[in-house]
């Protein structure tokens, strides 16, 4: 199963080597990471998406609660929860192209964000599987470059991962 | 008064109560040298390894139960260390570890005798802080031993930059720290203790099995008062062994790969297992998809991540293994229910017929030594009360079957890690925590020579330790497998020279016996043990061809012992 952990923990250097770390150590697997502080600047919060059965991402949470540099966590897929990602795609976009790559990114709910005489960059948010659509949808042969900013997430609700 | 990072570095420590430092001097900490060589209330013992500094702090910590306080340089101190802090880690010791580095301005520009020691030991400490700020210090000085000590204990490093030590501020030592992002439990779930009563009361074929963590809990005392309230059998692991008298009848032995045949076929056959301060570690499980089938598992720890991380768990409790076991006692004592005599009756003849093969059965008439008869010998010469530290073998396995320890912190070795070289230094730390005990050190001629230059520590701080050398001239624990599952294939497990460990101990200015004579070994043993000024190193040559029985073989379950 997919899931997605949040973590609270201190602002301090080396904190994010140690979830990496136990990862590794650990061989648990990391499918996406994003890491920033938080409106309390001694506080950083990652979302960290892994998979596994029931019984490793217990071991995942133990583990990373045993943390001395994690405040707290919460697996957002143990609730409704709201799940983003942002991407950049930047794309060739000459001649009647132009036009049909506006579209499909309207169609997504994209902005574009930059433009040449020959490229497009368009910036869309959404879940995982919406930014992977999207991308189906493209004439592979047009993609230049894409970045994922890797899965954010967030209770819906009143709950939350506050101290 | 501004005092330096270094004066800060010592008062710090003196006002934790620290008497005691082992370490070894280097560039970086040349600083914090200087602050120690200017007071006394502080002992520092220079080893001759800093592997030797970190096992020997192990060693005092493990039988003391205060923290083991360690100093080393930059960069090959602190690598040389990590073995030391890896083995206290897998056997959750509270060791504090200083590291020197390299001036902050230094950091990261590949300098001399530079090493990411944040970075090299994240993966073996509890937790680790690089100071940054002399202001910085004294707290974190202060909250590297509250958590080494705290919850599960573990070591931690602290990595000191050398301007730090030099450079002045206030000097104020916290008298205690709180971290919001670490809380540890101190007392189990009532619900939860009272599910698990019910299951225990409710139990026809009862086993408690108990680890290290009932000795570092200081829990011996209530384990030995609940076990003896039902009457239950107890097994201990390696690392458990004196956590319950070793000479009560309800003592099954040790369990797990070199266990007692009663213990795991006890194990095998129970409807209940209550397991406390364990971690159902590989080498007692065997293998875990046979593991206790028909049992409902209690399990108590003060660590959430080992409950069900190798076994599923019926009824998990987190806390303090002392305060659940105190409060098991008093609701058992205050509840109606009592056990069913007549099944805990049947069970423990089961149990007895079990304990009639005699697993630990060797052979008395050989012309040669067997180890087994040193341990035995040695257990008898010093009425089991010595403290006995070992290093990693098949002496470290006939030392816990055959040395029957009755109190905790007096079996002292690398169970986690397995680490060879660890019996010397370790016996040193003890030693140096209680300078009148008998200190055993039962190693065997490959572990020994690990570590074998800290019998120039011994001399230099007069410390009487009795070595017992079981050299049987090859890797014992080595050529057995090889034996049993390499069709005899010996390689490289049989080293072709040895030293003369007589005239070694004799040339570091020790006492050194040689006892090659099965008749000979009880009045050698009491021989060294009357000298209690010298230490003492005797080197047994013993039979080479002896195995450690019994034994589960790999991906057997417990019930699949080969006996002898």
């Amino acid at each position: 199963m997919r899931h997605i952990i949040s973590i609270l923990m201190e602002n301090e250097a080396g904190a994010l080597s140690r979830v990496a770390g136990l990862f590794s150590a650990r061989g648990y697997n990391i499918e996406s990471l994003t890491v920033a502080p938080t409106e309390d600047p001694s506080l950083s919060r990652m979302t960290l998406v892994t998979r596994g059965t029931d019984e490793i991402i217990e071991q995942i949470t133990k583990q990373l609660n045993k943390l001395v540099d994690v405040v707290k966590l919460m697996d957002m897929t143990e609730g409704p929860h709201i799940e983003r990602e942002m991407m950049l795609a930047k794309v060739r976009a000459e001649g009647d192209m132009r036009e049909e790559l506006k579209r499909v990114s309207d169609i997504f709910r994209g902005r574009i964000i930059d433009v040449t005489d020959k490229t497009y960059t368009i910036e869309l948010t959404g879940a995982g599987d919406k930014l992977d659509a999207f991308l189906q949808a493209l004439d592979q042969g047009l993609i230049i470059e894409v970045v994922r900013s890797g899965v954010s997430g967030i209770a819906r609700g009143e709950r939350a991962l506050r101290l | 008064m501004e005092l330096t990072g270094a004066e800060i570095f010592v008062r710090s420590l003196q006002d934790e109560g620290v008497d005691i430092i082992f370490g070894y001097p280097g560039g970086a900490v040349l600083h914090i040298y200087d602050a120690l060589y200017r007071q006394d209330k502080i002992q520092h013992i220079l080893t001759r390894h800093e592997q030797g500094a970190t096992h020997a702090a192990d060693g005092y910590a493990r039988s003391t139960g205060r923290p083991g306080v360690v100093i080393v340089t930059s960069g090959p101190g602190a690598t040389n260390a990590v073995t030391g802090i890896a083995t206290a880690y897998m056997d959750s010791i509270p060791l504090v570890v200083f590291t020197g580095q390299v001036p902050t301005h230094l950091i990261g520009n590949d300098a001399f005798q530079e090493a990411d020691n944040i970075g090299i030991t994240r993966p073996c400490v509890k937790h680790n802080f690089l100071v940054k700020d002399v202001r910085d210090l004294a707290e974190t000085i202060k909250k590297a031993f509250y958590v080494a000590t705290t919850g599960r204990p573990g070591p931690v490093v602290v990595d000191i930059p050398k301007d730090i030590t030099a450079e002045k501020t206030e000097f104020h030592y916290p008298d205690k720290v709180s971290m919001r992002s670490y809380n540890p439990v101190h007392v189990g779930h009532a619900g939860q203790i009272k599910r698990a009563i019910k299951l225990m009361l409710d139990a026809r074929r009862p086993m408690i099995y108990t680890g290290g963590g009932v000795i570092l809990g200081n829990a011996a005392g209530s384990l030995t008062s609940l076990a003896q309230l039902l009457d239950y059998p107890v097994t201990n692991t390696l690392m458990g062994l004196g956590a319950y008298p070793a000479t009560d009848r309800q003592f099954v032995g040790m369990l797990g790969m070199h266990g007692t045949y009663e213990a795991n076929m006890a194990m095998h056959h129970c409807d209940v297992l209550i397991a406390i301060g364990a971690r159902f570690d590989d080498r007692v499980t065997g293998n875990i998809e046979k593991f206790c089938p028909n049992a409902k598992i209690v399990h108590v720890d003060i660590d959430p991540s080992s409950i069900s991380k190798n076994v599923k768990v019926d009824v998990p409790i987190v806390g303090c293994v002392d305060n659940v076991l105190k409060a098991m006692v008093k609701l058992i004592k205050g509840s109606k229910q009592r056990p069913d005599e007549a099944a805990i009756k049947e069970w423990w003849r089961q149990i007895e017929d079990w304990r009639s093969k005699d697993c630990l059965k060797y052979d008395h008439d050989s012309e040669l030594i067997k180890p087994q008869h040193v341990l035995e010998s040695l257990y008898k010469v010093t009425n089991g009360d010595a403290f006995v530290t070992s290093d990693v073998g098949q002496h470290q396995m006939w030392a816990a079957q055959f040395y029957k320890f009755d109190k905790p912190r007096r079996w002292i070795n690398s169970g986690g890690l397995g680490t060879m070289g660890f019996g010397l230094p370790a016996a040193m730390g003890v030693q140096l925590a209680y300078p009148d005990a008998t200190v055993v050190c039962v190693t065997g001629e490959g572990s020994i020579q690990m570590c074998i230059q800290e019998l120039s520590t011994c001399k230099q701080y007069a410390l009487p330790l009795k070595i017992v050398n079981l050299n049987n001239g090859c890797l014992g624990m080595v050529r057995q497998w090889q034996e049993f599952f390499y069709q005899g294939r010996y390689a490289m497990s049989y080293m072709e020279s040895l030293p003369d460990f007589v005239k070694l101990a004799e040339s570091y200015g020790h006492v050194g016996m040689q006892i090659d004579k099965p008749g000979d070994v009880e009045s050698a043993l009491k021989e060294a043990m009357a000298i209690k000024d010298q230490l003492v190193f005797m080197d047994f040559i013993t039979d080479p061809a002896e195995n450690v029985y019994p034994m589960i073989p790999a991906g057997g379950g417990q019930n699949e012992m080969i006996l002898i």
